[in-house]
């Protein structure tokens, strides 16, 4: 019943909370690390934003624990084997059959599921939680800054190896999560024609007595002009797996770009599954097959970067463990996230289980949190990105001590 | 001409800007103009072919009911979808147009305060309705009046999943018990929570998990007419307390306890939420920050909450209390424009014509909301659209911005002289750099594009 290697991943995470990181080391991911598979490229990470609270008990059903049916007649997910079951993972877990990407990227060791998983936050708004996954703080508001953004600050300055932007964010507008005192570039398509050089310069001239708008404008004109060298075509259609397809092979392209950015965000909507959630089938069901075939193409997409690649998927927090009135769930508490990807020492699941028995739920209703998602964040900033330990507590995860980060969650 | 930086604010910051003429006819009493436009009936939109919620319903009703789920599925969306650019475009028509913009924009900041989203089908078709028939009607009367209409308006019951909340210990709950049925019947939060956390009290505003669920079981019952199953009965489309469903016996919600039998239980919860001093805080800081600057000034906040209070949520006596916030009127302009402040100061400042003959016409009138990024009543979440720079600001956004002022200065370049334009669109807001580039312009398209482009002009 227990999942692989929980209790050492644990500990080990404990283990490492005080040994920082080695200046010696620090340069060696983003620029030159060698793997088993011989040279390694520089590593890269892709962040996605699943907003609206993604139900974790059907993403990763936890079809071995006795209650998990009894709470949710209509809308668990069947064990595998059993028609329209969950892919297998464990004797506990399994995944959402329309995760089969995942499935495979967990059978070529590529994928790390955490469970039970939440941040500092507790009470249970969207717009509070997704500021508090963002901000990194322990409340909501408390920093009007994202912790990636600090995290890219943070790094030294070898890591950047000369780049003006370590980071992209797709959209229009920067979310929280990469707001801060780091330059990092945000990429939409345009539908519009671009400017001819005289107007443009103009409107530089402009704009030069107003540093905000200046700098702003700036930033957009030279990730454009990456977008464009790299071949960034973008057509909207229709539908989720338009907008995944275009969003996906942007940032693949940005990433993949020689002299480019190498930590990517962009993020999800729709997940806030109050009424007819679905089982295997349904609304959410389509949506995380939508998500599902978006992680394939941007493993497509990277081509060779795949390997160096680690892309983390979080929520704000998880849904009511049992079923509501109308099918769907409510906002709840702990839930689920995923670390994948060539540079991701996976084919794990990472959870100390607490149950679903009336007893263990938090609060008589939800997922009781057993993970700090920051112990998660934190363990990849340090691994993949060399982000030195001291700075994770002091500027990007202040208040985070408790929150130890995790050890071995990326390929040595 | 003079004018000062005041008639600017009044027509730019708090109206929906400045069309040609507007400054000068109102640069001796901007604050006088503003007040006046909050005396009369509201303006009601009723042009025709816009259709009632109940009557659109209805129709979706009758196709569920006709029709075999694949064919639902193809009809919906094609009743919908011209509904709804129908609502849209004439929503633009009228921004565009009206003589009370303050007006206007006091409007569109409760339809997104109260926000409905499209991207659920369930609300495609009556978005728009809900807007004309729960918030325009309300705009200037009593934010409780307000409140309880919308929270009755079938959109906003479809949109936060309240119309098939069932009470466990409701006479169906209880019918399904004693039959077996494995049914599953049970309350959705969904609503109570928004209600408390992004309605009326604000997610600081001091209520607890205990208070959701039993505002949630309050709120059973809450539901529309003309469905199927355990929602037959009832006029279609029209709001319909369901007692079956309803949740009996007293509830206790924010220590205080309710005993009403049905329907005017939650009635009476929202009643006691419109006047609560944590929804005035709550309401005071978005008007702040909507029409003072993103981080609202506290005394300014505080004047105002203490105007919804002591006037029991009498809306007019707030927006006054707004209109005499000296912080409102100070420069730097404070307030970047979010893409439906630029579309709709864009069409005003050039008098666009908004068609809506065709479908075709009023998509291509619309287009530009979606180019910039933000589609009417589409926000994605029901804390309706954010209000700070940061949201809107970006550097993909900002470039979007400046291409489509470029585009709207190739189209429309020979048909404004931008010299004369700029000021009386920014009156003494406009600065002399702008003035300046806009005159060295190389071609009037050019010089209409750096207007439209112009810091002043992005910011209100």
């Amino acid at each position: 019943m227990s999942p692989v290697n929980r209790r050492e991943i644990l500990l080990g995470g404990v283990a490492a909370a005080g040994l920082g990181a080695s200046g010696g080391l620090l340069v060696s991911r983003l620029a030159l690390a060698a793997g088993p598979d011989g040279p390694r490229g520089e590593a890269r990470l892709v962040f996605v934003i699943l907003r609206g609270a993604v139900d974790g008990l059907a993403a990763v059903p936890p079809w071995g624990d006795p209650d998990y049916g009894r709470l949710r007649p209509g809308i668990a997910i069947a064990a595998p084997g059993a028609a329209q079951g969950a892919l297998p993972l464990d004797g506990l877990f399994g995944l959402h059959p329309r995760l089969a990407f995942l499935h495979e990227c967990y059978a070529a060791a590529e994928l790390t599921v955490f469970h039970a998983v939440a941040g500092p936050y507790r009470q249970r708004s969207h717009f509070d939680g997704q500021d508090v996954l963002e901000n990194g703080a322990t409340a909501a508001h408390a920093l009007q800054t994202g912790w990636l953004n600090r995290a890219l600050a943070a790094l030294p300055a070898p890591a950047r190896q000369g780049r003006q932007q370590l980071g992209v964010a797709l959209g229009r507008n920067l979310p929280l999560l990469m707001r801060g005192p780091a330059a990092v570039a945000s990429w939409a398509p345009s539908r519009l024609a671009a400017l001819d050089e005289d107007t443009l310069q103009r409107v530089q001239d402009l704009y030069a007595q107003d540093p905000l708008l200046a700098q702003r404008l700036a930033d957009a004109l030279a990730t454009n002009a990456m977008a464009t060298a790299a071949g960034g075509d973008a057509r909207q259609g229709a539908g989720p797996a338009a907008r995944y397809a275009e969003v996906v092979r942007a940032t693949a392209g940005f990433l993949r770009r020689d002299a480019g950015p190498r930590v990517a965000v962009f993020d999800t909507q729709g997940w806030d599954t109050h009424a007819n959630e679905g089982a295997a089938q349904g609304q959410l069901g389509q949506r995380l097959g939508a998500l599902d075939a978006g992680l394939r193409l941007l493993k497509d997409e990277l081509g060779s970067a795949w390997r160096d690649t680690a892309v983390i998927l979080a929520t704000e927090f998880g849904r009511t463990a049992a079923v509501n009135g109308t099918r769907g769930t409510d906002h709840g508490t702990a839930t689920v996230a995923f670390l994948l990807g060539g540079a991701v020492r996976g084919g794990r699941v990472v959870a100390d289980w607490p149950g679903l028995s009336a007893r263990a739920l938090y609060q008589q209703r939800d997922l009781a949190p057993t993970l700090d998602l920051r112990s998660v964040f934190k363990g990849v900033l340090q691994e993949q990105l060399q982000l030195p330990g001291a700075e994770l507590e002091r500027s990007v995860f202040p208040g985070s001590a408790g929150a130890a980060p995790l050890r071995d969650l990326i390929r040595a | 001409m003079q004018e000062t930086p005041a008639a600017a604010i009044a027509a730019n910051r708090y109206g929906l800007g400045a069309r040609p003429g507007d400054l000068a006819a109102i640069a001796s009493d901007p604050r006088g103009w503003l007040r006046g436009q909050l005396a009369g009936p509201p303006p009601q939109l009723a042009q025709s072919g816009l259709r009632g919620s109940a009557d659109i319903l209805a129709e979706a009703s009758r196709i569920r009911q006709e029709k075999g789920a694949q064919d639902q599925q193809r009809q919906i969306p094609r009743l919908y979808r011209p509904i709804y650019l129908r609502e849209a475009s004439a929503r633009l028509a009228f921004a565009t147009t009206t003589d009370r913009p303050f007006l206007e924009r006091l409007t569109w900041f409760w339809s997104n305060h109260f926000a409905v989203s499209v991207d659920k089908l369930a609300v495609l078709g009556v978005a728009g309705a809900c807007e004309r028939e729960a918030i325009r009607p309300h705009v200037l009367g009593r934010f409780a009046d307000l409140l309880l209409a919308v929270e009755r308006h079938p959109a906003m019951l479809l949109y936060l999943d309240n119309t098939s909340s069932v009470g466990p210990g409701s006479t169906l709950a209880q019918r399904l018990a004693r039959r077996r049925s494995a049914a599953s019947v049970g309350i959705n939060e969904n609503l109570g929570r928004e209600i408390l956390e992004l309605h009326t009290l604000g997610v600081d505003g001091g209520y607890s998990q205990a208070d959701v669920t039993a505002f949630a079981r309050v709120l059973t019952g809450w539901s529309i007419g003309g469905g199927k199953g355990r929602l037959a009965g009832g006029e279609p489309g029209r709001f319909l307390f369901r007692p079956a469903l309803h949740e009996p016996g007293p509830q206790r919600v924010l220590g205080q306890s309710y005993a009403q039998p049905g329907v005017e239980q939650g009635e009476a919860v929202l009643q006691a939420l419109a006047g609560h001093p944590a929804t005035a805080r709550h309401l005071a800081t978005k008007l702040a920050r909507h029409f003072i600057a993103d981080d609202p000034p506290p005394a300014a906040v505080e004047r105002i909450s203490r105007a919804f209070l002591a006037t029991d949520g009498d809306l007019p006596a707030v927006y006054a209390a707004l209109v005499d916030a000296p912080e409102g009127w100070e420069m730097p302009l404070g307030k970047f424009k979010t893409p439906a402040d630029q579309v709709i100061s864009v069409f005003r400042g050039l008098q666009l014509p908004v068609a809506s003959g065709s479908e075709a016409q009023q998509r291509a009138a619309l287009a530009a909301f979606e180019l910039l990024g933000q589609r009417s009543w589409s926000p994605g979440s029901p804390a309706g659209w954010p209000d700070r720079a940061a949201d809107w600001n970006g550097p993909s956004a900002l470039l979007q911005r400046v291409e489509w002022a470029d585009a709207l200065g190739q189209r429309f370049g020979t048909l404004h002289d931008a010299r004369q334009l700029a000021p009386q669109l920014l009156g003494a807001t406009l600065g002399a750099g702008t003035r300046s580039a806009i005159a060295r312009a190389a071609s009037p398209a050019q010089a209409l594009t750096l207007l439209l482009a112009a810091p002043e002009f992005l910011r209100r």
